[in-house]
């Protein structure tokens, strides 16, 4: 049945997390303008909050499905700070998607407690991992994987535990040769090389990683295939398969930013007499109102678009394109919603006595990481159209 | 619970009527475009469908399914893919007989929901848009003075559907027998279509859904009996009525994009430039692609308005929302469908031209269909 309306449980849980999210907000200056510094781990609070999960055991059936639930609790704690969280999650980690998107149930056992980053982009390859030069060289005597190369922009890269890196068995090969790898910290050989300085989401750990000589077992391997497959045969589809959940979590990072910024908006638009009610025709509301309300209506949809991406993939069916869109629209909604805010609110939106200004910052980096826009769009194309890459490059 | 799956009666329905649209709406829109008129039959077998007798109740000859907002943006959604004019046309009764079953007293149910039991099309109108710029549904010009048993009317309607065949009328009006309390309301009035001082115009010539009749009506101290005020004197929630309309609305408006959509993408894929598909550029590839972002985005948007409705709660907001995004994602992607045609977009041989006129149409009016 076609169902938007929360139930109890889902409530519950949603307004536990924005009071954490409201707590974690007032450090949010102090990390963006701290840039070397990390949120701890808990903050000072935490001993009065049992964290999320604590509520979820509650859940039954009847519930929102876990994908859907997870991409609206990310959007409440983002809504607080993109970085600063109550209690960082473990397990929380991009690399903790690909470990179960790609993983074998042994691997997922096995490494399920970790927090795991994420590498895929290299300096001379971003948008098309087709070009990664990070190699992995089975060394058959050993039963070791041997991993050389250089990974940037790894989000958590400084904290996690451990990394899921796409490494090729085979440049020549093209995609077809690349594999997706674990690589535990302190594994000799690999370098965790700098923290990246940023526009936005500064308080975020976002690193760049070395591989020299790095010796992993043979068992590392996701999935377990080590057979290089025929191009075309798509095997490619399957390390592409992480990206299912990644991007519309992606969007939902976002999204919980921009309802942050709107939120603020309506606060201080209503404080200064603005007439947002929704009972009143387009044309003889404010400008303001009338954009205003627009904002709020694209907010609406790009949250569904996520949701509806995490429902198919909560219902088993295939959800790439669905996945894609939620990305697309997610990312230029909120580049449209927080510079939108800004206008509304003039000048008093780029002080940095407000959030706002932050959230327009944070935001930014939506439409870039996980597959920009016009990736998205492209696949959108080319699945619709029926095209391959060939034919649409 | 979030869920976007229809139950398994509104797939077969939506499939049913997918297969109808395609089958018999498309093949009439242009001849119906072309000669500004409804093509001979196409109400009847759009009424024997029951889409607006299922949902009405037993006792009045109804096939007493739940009253579903969500199976009828459904439904509308996929007519409109056919047509939308003749969409709005075949189920604009509807409009009439929902707000009957949802707002009316026993006595106005008895007495005007069987009609619409019948065996034979049983034309009915809303009367909701007037004739000044800025039209706001909220802020009516159309006047109810409450007299001795009854009320007056007076204003002038435009854009009533089905206004030249219509039985009834139902007017909005505001309300102003409590002037100088503060209080007040919109109301709903059935009008019978020779009450006196009523005045039905001429067919109006319309921009887009030429098809599609509509007339003005003039209400010059239309006296009508206080049983005319739908819902007695409890009156109605003219938000949730309206609601419902703008939700039905959007539901067209995704119909229609999607129309476009499916037309423009074969047209991309078969027309070349410069050695290779016009599809194959992203120029192109990418209007496409935005096309198939927004009609998901605007079917979201109306969806969670019908789901609000039907789970009966305050839906002004969600419906508004959906109004004036499929609104404004409606008309751009019409715009954008017949860029991707190019000068064949222009040309009255393909449909996309027309589809843009309807966009610009539908996405400025309001209370033509019901959900």
């Amino acid at each position: 049945m076609i169902d938007f309306n929360l139930t109890d449980n889902d409530q519950k849980i949603l307004d536990y997390v924005r009071t954490e999210a409201l707590v974690a907000r007032k450090y949010a200056r102090y990390y963006d303008e701290n840039e070397a510094e990390f949120p701890p781990e808990a903050l000072d609070e935490a001993k009065d909050y049992p964290g999320v999960w604590s509520l979820m055991g509650e859940r039954t059936a009847e519930d929102t499905s876990q994908s859907v639930i997870g991409m609206l609790i990310t959007m409440a704690e983002t809504w607080g700070d993109y970085s600063v969280r109550m209690h960082k999650g473990r397990g929380a980690g991009l690399g903790n998607a690909a470990l179960g998107a790609a993983g074998t149930e042994e691997q997922r056992t096995k490494w399920g407690g970790l927090l795991l980053s994420m590498a895929i982009t290299e300096p001379g390859c971003g948008s098309d991992p087709s070009l990664v030069q990070t190699t992995a060289v089975l060394d058959e005597e050993t039963d070791e994987w041997v991993i050389n190369g250089e990974k940037i922009f790894v989000t958590t890269g400084c904290r996690a535990d451990g990394v899921v890196i796409w490494a090729t068995l085979d440049r020549s090969a093209g995609r077809a040769g690349i594999k997706s790898f674990l690589v535990e910290k302190e594994t000799p050989g690999f370098q965790v090389s700098h923290k990246e300085k940023k526009l936005g989401i500064r308080a975020d750990d976002t690193a760049t990683y070395v591989f020299t000589d790095c010796r992993i077992p043979r068992g590392n391997l996701l999935g377990g295939k080590e057979e290089i497959p025929k191009a075309g045969s798509g095997g490619f589809r399957g390390v592409m398969k992480t990206f299912n959940i990644t991007r519309p979590m992606t969007a939902a990072f976002g999204l919980g930013m921009s309802k942050a910024a709107l939120d603020f908006a309506r606060e201080q638009l209503e404080q200064a007499g603005v007439d947002l009610s929704y009972t009143s025709g387009t044309q003889g509301q404010s400008a303001a109102a009338a954009k205003f309300q627009r904002l709020e209506a694209l907010q609406e949809a790009a949250e569904l678009a996520v949701c509806h991406a995490a429902w198919l993939s909560d219902q088993g069916q295939s959800n790439n394109l669905e996945a894609s869109i939620s990305k697309a629209k997610g990312g230029s909604s909120v580049r449209e919603i927080t510079q939108g805010c800004i206008e509304l609110l003039g000048p008093m939106g780029i002080s940095r006595e407000h959030l706002l200004e932050k959230w327009f910052r944070d935001v930014r980096i939506t439409d870039i990481y996980e597959g920009t826009g016009q990736i998205q769009n492209l696949i959108i194309a080319r699945t619709i159209l029926e095209y391959d890459r060939s034919q649409l490059k | 619970m979030i869920s976007f799956g229809p139950t398994e009666e509104q797939e077969v329905v939506r499939d049913a009527m997918r297969e109808f649209s395609e089958q018999v709406l498309r093949p009439l829109a242009r001849e119906a475009d072309e000669a500004s008129a409804l093509p001979d039959g196409v109400l009847d077998q759009v009424w024997e469908l029951g889409l607006t007798n299922t949902q009405l109740p037993e006792e009045f000859g109804g096939g007493g399914e739940a009253r579903s907002p969500i199976t009828n943006a459904l439904i509308l959604e996929e007519l409109a893919f056919g047509d939308p004019a003749l969409a709005i046309a075949a189920t604009h009764p509807s409009v009439f007989a929902f707000a009957i079953n949802d707002f009316g007293t026993e006595d106005q149910k008895g007495a005007y929901l069987p009609r619409f039991c019948e065996e034979r099309f049983a034309a009915a109108s809303l009367a909701l848009i007037e004739p000044s710029p800025a039209f706001d549904p909220f802020a009516l010009q159309t006047t109810a003075e409450a007299k001795e048993d009854g009320f007056v009317l007076t204003g002038s309607k435009r854009f009533v559907v089905l206004g030249d065949r219509a039985e009834h009328f139902l007017v909005l009006a505001r309300n102003v027998q409590s002037a100088g309390t503060g209080t007040e309301s919109l109301d709903a009035f059935i009008v019978a279509k020779d009450a006196a001082g009523l005045t039905i115009g001429d067919l109006e010539l319309n921009l887009g859904m030429k098809g599609l009749p509509t007339v003005s009506l003039e209400l010059d101290k239309v006296e009508v009996p206080a049983e005319a005020r739908l819902g007695g004197e409890a009156g109605i929630d003219a938000g949730r009525l309206l609601a419902g309309t703008r939700t039905a609305n959007s539901a067209l408006l995704v119909g229609l994009a999607r129309a476009v959509r499916e037309y423009a993408i074969p047209y991309a894929k078969d027309r070349h430039a410069f050695g290779e598909a016009i599809a194959q550029k992203q120029a192109i590839a990418f209007m496409l692609s935005n096309m198939q972002i927004e009609t998901h985005a605007m079917r979201w948007l109306t969806w969670k308005a019908a789901a609000t409705l039907e789970s009966r709660e305050e839906a002004t907001k969600a419906a508004i929302f959906a109004h004036r995004y499929t609104a404004e994602q409606g008309m751009k992607l019409a715009d954008d469908g017949l860029q991707v045609l190019g000068g064949h977009g222009f040309i009255r041989e393909h449909p996309v031209e027309m589809w843009y006129r309807a966009a610009r149409t539908l996405s400025v009016l309001e209370g033509v269909a019901a959900v």
